[in-house]
């Protein structure tokens, strides 16, 4: 990257934040003013933190649109590319650029990528180890951190799997969520009480910015690369798989850990 | 000066932690899977780097300056404040933090880039890229700042949570019908991309001064509502977008 073009794209950045970041300001200014009616405490470093934000959300967007991106198309590019796919077997090449038709079992590396860049990035996420905290603390240690980490991390890895699966096929997306949203009601009625708002909980705090356009960019690459797939129509829905397997991993979890407890008191 | 130092480092460090699942995995697929080096190598690094360091800017500001006020108004709020003013105020927060989502800036960027590759707006004539994003995400930050408010009146109400996620998520199949192929995915997509680091933390807040200033609520469940309606109402209003943009697809 040329370095005049890096500090243009990194002025137009900052001018784009300084607008998206303007309601919140009115917004605290406003209610602070007009509802509490008291002065802002500390206002110089409350304007020092704002700089910080600016700043920091400038440099962040730019890493995701010139960085977080591209290596999430670049991997999609790379695991769907024919000679690796096919080991460089020319007949099959030739076969499959004849007919445009891949068997779906050839992007077996691209589900595995998908899985572990579910697994391990959802392990990492901060904001889980805050949720399964406060999951052990609720059940009186019924459920253990880990056990609820794990889960959470195997829910998100399962969902983008499938997710990328979904996307090679060209299945409509609409099926497998409404089926996983009646799955997900069915199995309400026989977990835990207490566990339940943590499942739904975990299904949308889990996954961060970072991981967030890593997913998108990955499934829009699959999209753009699957022969057959078009980016408009398939390239979306990673996120709702990782956002809903996880809340049916969880509940499973909780009810595991409910009837292994009964099992034991008897 | 020894404790600023730490607390720098222990901040960067948190920041690296969210990339560094991701560049061990991604090491492991060139070296062993791919076995080719990654393209464009000394570029993607800057880019982690830029990544990294926004990321840690981005927290500390935060956590300096927004947390601690938005936090504590929305504390305020809850415990003083008529029922006018705090659902007025929630809905205002889940708009403005929504707008300030930095995954949702990148994302509807990317989605209104593969909209007018694919042609919709010359067909149109009315609709713009520019247009399209914009109207993409005051369509999430409203349905966010709707739901807040929404949410905040059922806590101060009592109203049951179920009965609200179930008539959600019927109404969400429902537009799934009418709802062109095209929008289908993002919008799905939408209710996980919106609560998100700035978002979560507020709203949060918001929930928890309401549930323990109202005698005989539940902390976790009101809490937790607040941010299950803020993933639910993104996905129909982004279908409801899509059916403005593309049309009815059935």
């Amino acid at each position: 990257m040329e370095s005049t073009n890096f500090f243009q794209s990194l002025l137009n950045t900052i001018s784009g934040t300084v607008i998206d970041i303007l309601p919140i300001v009115i917004t605290l200014v406003f209610f602070q003013a007009i509802a509490i009616r008291k002065q802002i405490p500390n206002v110089k470093k409350l304007l020092f933190g704002f700089l910080l934000v600016i700043i920091g959300l400038s440099l962040f967007i730019l890493g995701l649109e010139q960085c977080v991106f591209p290596i999430g198309s670049e991997m999609a590019t790379q695991l769907t590319n024919l000679n690796f796919i096919t080991n460089g077997n020319a007949l099959e090449i030739e076969e499959i650029k004849s007919s445009g038709i891949v068997a779906p079992g050839l992007y077996i590396w691209t589900y595995i990528f998908a899985f572990l860049i579910g697994f391990s990035t959802t392990l990492a996420e901060p904001a889980l180890i805050a949720v399964a905290i406060k999951a052990r603390e609720i059940t009186t240690g019924a459920i253990s951190e880990w056990g609820l980490r794990l889960s959470v991390a195997l829910g998100v890895a399962i969902g983008v799997s499938l997710g990328s699966y979904r996307i090679v096929t060209g299945s409509p997306l609409y099926i497998y969520i409404i089926s996983g949203y009646v799955f997900l009601l069915i199995q309400i009625r026989f977990a835990p009480k207490e566990i339940i708002p943590l499942a739904f909980d975990s299904g949308g705090v889990t996954t961060s910015t970072v991981t967030v356009p890593l997913l998108a960019a990955l499934g829009i690459g699959l999209a753009s690369n699957v022969p057959g797939r078009s980016p408009l129509l398939d390239g979306f829905g990673l996120i709702a798989f990782a956002s809903l397997f996880p809340m049916i991993t969880v509940n499973a979890y909780a009810m595991i850990s409910q009837f292994r407890a009964r099992r034991a008191s008897k | 000066m020894n404790s600023t130092l730490k607390y720098l480092l222990d901040k960067i460090f948190s920041a690296f932690k969210d990339v560094l699942p991701i560049i061990i995995i991604i090491a492991f697929f060139q070296l062993f899977v791919i076995q080719k080096p990654f393209p464009d190598l000394p570029q993607t690094l800057f880019g982690v780097f830029l990544v990294v360091m926004g990321l840690f800017i981005f927290i500390m500001g935060l956590e300096s300056a927004l947390f601690p006020v938005g936090e504590q108004m929305a504390l305020q709020f809850a415990k003083k404040g008529s029922a006018f003013w705090v659902i007025f105020f929630g809905f205002a927060l889940g708009f403005s933090t929504t707008i300030a989502e930095p995954a949702l800036t990148v994302i509807a960027g990317k989605a209104g880039q593969m909209a007018s590759d694919s042609g919709v707006f010359e067909e149109d004539g009315i609709m713009t890229l520019d247009g399209y994003i914009l109207g993409l995400r005051l369509t999430i930050a409203l349905s966010v700042g709707l739901a807040i408010a929404l949410g905040v009146l059922r806590i101060l109400k009592g109203w049951p949570l179920p009965f609200f996620i179930i008539s959600g998520y019927v109404l969400i199949i429902l537009a799934t019908v009418f709802a062109p192929p095209e929008i289908i995915g993002l919008a799905y997509d939408s209710g996980g991309i919106t609560t998100s680091t700035i978002t979560v933390p507020l709203v949060t807040a918001l929930g928890l001064g309401l549930a323990s200033s109202i005698r005989g609520r539940n902390p976790v469940l009101d809490g937790f509502g607040l941010i299950a309606f803020a993933s639910l109402t993104p996905i129909l209003f982004v279908m409801l977008f899509g059916i403005f943009v593309y049309g009815t697809g059935a």
